[in-house]
């Protein structure tokens, strides 16, 4: 069974159609980089396999469920452009906010074990409006990472991040392969993106233009991708 | 008890957000004190007709200052995109909403609780035996405003203009919640006894309070997600 199936999708905004009968499945342990343009549709696409958002037409099957039933959204993990986190609660507080909405046993733990992963422990009760960006974004990683989701969304997880923060992100990605979990990235960086990518999907304008396995080509040359199956 | 569990989950979240932040609080509060104050510019506070309106001016220093907590609500979850992040967890549309409202109910009942003595002050009113009542009133029609307000400021919460729209979309819903609240405040307000005649705003307000948190918990979910 595929981790995740979608048949037909169409997402309309207004007249205009931001995605066009998009068709691919994803097996499970696969990372899959989603490429493609800005306004090609990766977010939107991202956004109706975390629930977000619903299709116009069309179909989505998350590890063999609809992705809106709750059973399903206690597998995913969503990293999304903001980083989800709330301004005026700790980092502490916040990471048991999302231990308990997403039902894990012992939250306070959790919360701890996560500070400690991303290198947040030493300041776990501080505001996150007191954090700099790269404390910030290890603390959205640690919330979309906390419950050990088997499908992980990430729409651009490398933008903006510092180094740090690649680091823990591309170690906590790796292990998530290596565990047989799903990942499915957006990306614009390319070289991050297609050094981990098992599987690659590229929008043009809506309608899928390429999805196969990521070959060596690809690595070695993340360009070639657009200059083959990219518009002109 | 899941559901509770998860609502409160949310409800503590705003609570506590709002304890260290205190925006809408002090700003509904001090319009809330600031309206009452032009109120009694207005009227003669011991003058018979202030006694047979003072329901009515109770009830929109609580609907105006209530609609600016309300406005807030859904609002303060686009700083960082914690909506999306609420919405991808596993707690439902009906949880999210039901936490938000406890948690707007909470806020806005403590600022009626200072608002009332203050009102008591500027009006002239006596109401020792008839506190209890009217505090119970207060509770409903509370209620209902904070239902209607959270599922709009939900409706609301990606609209430029949402701070002019909730409270134009809200006011007309809460036309029969408000006219219940403000007959039976009036009369309690007023020192005479709930008679006979005054039940059907009882039930009214009941009613009220329990088919739009029905209606609400149902449609939440549709206007989350689409």
């Amino acid at each position: 069974m595929s981790a995740v199936a979608i048949e037909g999708v169409w997402k309309f905004f207004g007249d205009y159609p931001a995605l066009r009968d998009i068709n691919f499945t994803v097996d499970g342990g696969a990372c899959l980089a989603l490429l493609g343009r800005n306004g090609a549709g990766k977010t939107t696409l991202l956004r109706i396999l975390a629930g977000l958002s619903k299709a116009a037409r069309g179909s989505v099957t998350i590890l063999g469920k609809d992705a809106r039933a709750e059973v399903t959204r206690q597998k995913i993990g969503v990293l999304g452009h903001g980083i989800g986190v709330y301004e005026e609660l700790s980092a502490y507080e916040n990471l048991r906010l999302f231990a308990r909405l997403y039902g894990i046993g012992d939250p306070n733990k959790t919360a701890r074990e996560w500070l400690e992963r991303t290198g947040l422990d030493r300041v776990r009760d501080g505001l996150v409006r007191e954090f700099s960006r790269g404390m910030r974004q290890r603390l959205a990683v640690a919330r979309a990472f906390l419950h050990n989701p088997s499908l992980l969304l990430l729409d651009e997880p490398f933008t903006a991040l510092d180094d740090r923060a690649i680091k823990v992100l591309q170690d906590l990605l790796k292990s998530a392969l290596q565990q047989g979990r799903t990942v499915i990235m957006s990306t614009h960086q390319l070289r991050e993106a297609l050094e981990l990518a098992t599987d690659v999907a590229l929008i043009n304008r809506g309608k899928l233009a390429f999805r196969g396995e990521r070959t060596r080509e690809m690595a070695e040359d993340p360009g070639w991708l657009y200059r083959h199956y990219g518009e002109a | 008890m899941n559901f509770f569990r998860q609502a409160w989950a949310v409800a503590a979240k705003d609570l506590r957000s709002e304890v260290r932040s205190k925006e809408t609080v002090n700003a509904s509060l001090s319009f809330a004190l600031v309206i009452l104050l032009l109120f009694s510019f207005a009227f003669d506070p011991g003058s018979d007709q202030v006694r047979e309106i003072a329901g009515g001016l109770l009830w929109l220093v609580f609907a105006f200052a209530g609609t600016l907590i309300l406005n807030r609500s859904f609002a303060r979850e686009l700083v960082n995109d914690c909506l999306d992040a609420l919405i991808a967890s596993p707690a439902s549309g009906a949880q999210i909403f039901f936490g938000k409202c406890v948690a707007n109910y909470v806020l806005l009942v403590i600022v009626e609780c200072i608002c009332l003595p203050i009102f008591a002050v500027f009006y002239n009113v006596r109401w020792p035996r008839q506190l209890a009542l009217l505090f119970l009133v207060m509770l409903l029609g509370t209620w209902g405003i904070t239902v209607i307000g959270t599922l709009f400021s939900a409706m609301t919460v990606n609209l430029r203009l949402r701070e002019l729209m909730l409270p134009t979309l809200i006011y007309p819903m809460l036309i029969p919640a408000l006219m219940g609240a403000i007959q039976l405040s009036s009369v309690l307000i007023a020192g005479e006894p709930l008679g006979a005649e005054n039940q059907i705003w009882f039930r009214l307000l009941v009613a009220f309070d329990v088919i739009f948190t029905i209606l609400a918990l149902a449609l939440v979910e549709t206007v989350l997600v689409g």
